[in-house]
């Protein structure tokens, strides 16, 4: 295992986390992943010597969906998983086909995902709305609005959008940003799942009209001349959660040193590949058949936010497509639990409850990640705050998250489920 | 519940899914239904309404699956993979085997389990034969190189059949490798050579 040097010592300094100790034989954890960028700190701290420093070997195992990971880590195949934000949140509620607990101490950074829509679908809004291509997230969501009136007047098909899970932040972020539009995701549109890999080829058979993914498949659309790139996960909201480390509580109890250490390595690693001059090794690696066998060049360009989103060459760029470290990107804030749990609330997926809400809190572990990393200038000392209420960190609809009121908050949303699942039904 | 189990196996594999369906009638189940194709599994699943979908875990069509049974809020809920999950045993030998299944809520586990451990023998046995086949294949592969390096050294070196062989072999364990790669090296030295 070789160890890479560069860019970690800027980060030694100021750090307080608890000295390494090295038992004689490596502890072995085994991880499940899905191949998608944002598994760039797993699969750095095992390949760049981040996990060996701190006593830990990495197994890592390559899998083919999210329920696999889940039932894997549920039936112990796995120590502790790449997984979706909002499955530990689902699993403490109790839905989906195999729900067993679940705890995410550490987030595996933020950004990542993007929208999608196919090239002819774009090229109508243009011409529906006269876009020009550089316009916002926003404005795009508003002209796809446009089109569909103009659809539903035509008696055509509406649009099919893909997403990859029930309980992933692709299907939460794709139906804000369609109801930021003034789009109903279940009346204006139909929302399928489409495995990543899969998505380029569905839309150019035609199956899909767009879709909400993880990188590098947004990219992959674009470079093959099928997809239009209308939004990126910053647009909708920054501080949006996305993937998480993902382990079983017992065995979080039974192994605190080695979650402890493995934090530590996870830590480490997300500095690394938070430092851009870094990015060209980690590309490398991702690009390998045993990762997400996906060209280099790609992965490069994602991972420095630099995006053709049209094949006629209209390029953007991302400073922070992906942010790995900074700004406390790998905290596990339980407003963000319950974020996602307000999300939940706001589609039907669960009716809201107070146990409920309590519940959820108990998905995301600051406290784990906390005695891990020790107290550190970039660690909050608070579990819990209003979301979107920074300048450099707000939703794309304007609205603030308090998680003190996710009854009001849902009520507040003008678009939203309205069927058995929710338990208010006053407007619309 | 004593009415007959309607069972479906969803796998893009044809000849695996056809092999466990005629374990399973051959078991007295008669409602037995193959799909290969996620076109239609939608309709498929609404129509039929199985109380056992089998699935191979190597199809990331897992996940939706799982979204199909969100939407449908139908209260007889699909539990993912496995009867018992305290028995490691045969998880182990049915993520090894590479199946999954979903298994209505509330059937017996007495009832389920002979599906799924009929289904886990036949994946095994499956994949036995594809390693017997892949072997197969390349033993005779190898066997065809051997016979190309004898044949250009018999040339070469004006040696018998039988010598050639010989001095492949001791090469061979010289080299603390496999006669098959020795073997590749001398053809491929061959044809580099223009010998």
């Amino acid at each position: 295992m070789s160890f890479i040097p560069t860019g970690i010592d800027q980060y030694k300094s100021g750090l307080t986390a608890p000295a390494t100790i090295r038992t004689e034989s490596a502890k072995l954890v085994r991880a499940g992943f899905i191949p998608l960028v944002d598994a760039a700190v797993l699969i750095a701290a095992s390949e760049f010597g981040f996990a060996a420093r701190e006593g830990i070997q990495i197994d890592l195992v390559k899998d083919v969906s999210w329920a696999n990971i889940r039932d894997r880590l549920a039936f112990r195949q796995f120590d502790i998983a790449h997984m979706l934000a909002p499955m530990p949140v689902a699993s403490a509620l109790g839905l989906g086909s195999n729900p067993s607990p679940t705890i995410a101490p550490f987030m595996l950074g933020r950004g990542g995902n993007a929208i999608t829509l196919s090239v002819e679908l774009y090229r109508r809004m243009q011409e529906k709305a006269g876009l020009a291509g550089h316009e916002d997230a926003l404005t795009n969501a508003k002209a796809l609005k446009l089109v569909i009136e103009e659809m539903r007047a035509k008696s055509e098909a509406l649009p099919v959008l893909g997403m990859t899970y029930p309980f992933s932040s692709h299907n939460y972020e794709l139906r804000y940003w369609l109801s930021a539009g003034g789009i109903h995701p279940e009346e204006d549109v139909k929302l399928v799942v489409v495995p990543p890999p899969m998505t380029s080829d569905a839309l150019s058979a035609g199956a899909i009209d767009g879709f909400c993914v993880g990188a590098p498949w947004n990219m992959v659309a674009v470079s093959r001349e099928v997809g239009r790139i209308v939004a990126v996960k910053e647009d909708i909201w920054p501080s949006s959660p996305e993937k998480v480390i993902g382990a079983r509580p017992e065995w979080a109890e039974q192994n605190p040193e080695t979650l402890s250490r493995l934090i530590v390595a996870l830590d480490r690693a997300a500095a690394w590949c938070d430092v851009l001059d870094n990015r060209r090794d980690l590309a490398q690696i991702l690009a390998e058949p045993r990762y997400l066998d996906v060209p280099f060049d790609i992965l490069h360009r994602v991972l420095m936010g630099r995006f053709t989103t049209d094949p006629n060459g209209i390029e953007r760029t991302v400073p922070d497509y992906f942010t790995f470290h900074r700004q406390g990107a790998n905290f596990p804030w339980i407003s963000q639990a319950q974020w996602i749990f307000s999300q939940m609330v706001r589609w039907g997926q669960v009716t809201y409850s107070p146990e409920a809400h309590r519940q959820v809190a108990s998905a995301f572990r600051p406290d784990l990640y906390r005695s891990a990393l020790g107290s550190r200038a970039d660690i909050p000392v608070t579990d819990v705050r209003i979301e979107g209420n920074a300048e450099d960190d707000v939703f794309i609809d304007g609205a603030t998250f308090d998680p003190e009121d996710i009854r009001g908050y849902v009520a507040r949303s003008p678009i939203r489920n309205t069927g058995a699942g929710t338990t208010d039904q006053s407007d619309v | 519940m004593n009415a007959a189990l309607s069972i479906m196996i969803f796998d893009e594999n044809r000849i695996r899914a056809a092999i466990i369906e005629e374990g399973l009638r051959e078991a007295g189940h008669t409602q037995v239904v193959l799909l290969h194709d996620i076109v239609g599994l939608a309709r498929q699943i609404e129509l039929i309404g199985p109380d056992v979908i089998v699935i191979d875990i190597e199809t990331p069509n897992r996940d939706m699956l799982e979204h199909l049974f969100q939407l449908t809020r139908s209260v007889r809920k699909p539990i993912a993979m496995f009867v018992d999950r305290s028995d490691t045993l045969s998880i182990e030998a049915a993520v090894e085997a590479g199946v999954s299944a979903y298994v209505v809520d509330g059937l017996r586990k007495e009832r389920v389990k002979p599906i799924l451990d009929m289904a886990v023998s036949r994946f095994k046995a499956f994949s036995r034969l594809q390693q017997e086949l892949a072997d197969a294949k390349s033993a005779l592969e190898e066997r065809k190189i051997i016979d190309r390096a004898k044949g250009i050294l018999m040339k070469s070196r004006k040696l018998t059949e039988d010598e050639a062989y010989a001095l492949l072999r001791q090469t061979a364990m010289n080299e603390k490798k496999k006669l098959a790669d020795i073997a590749q090296s001398v053809v491929m030295a061959a044809a580099i050579l223009g010998s």
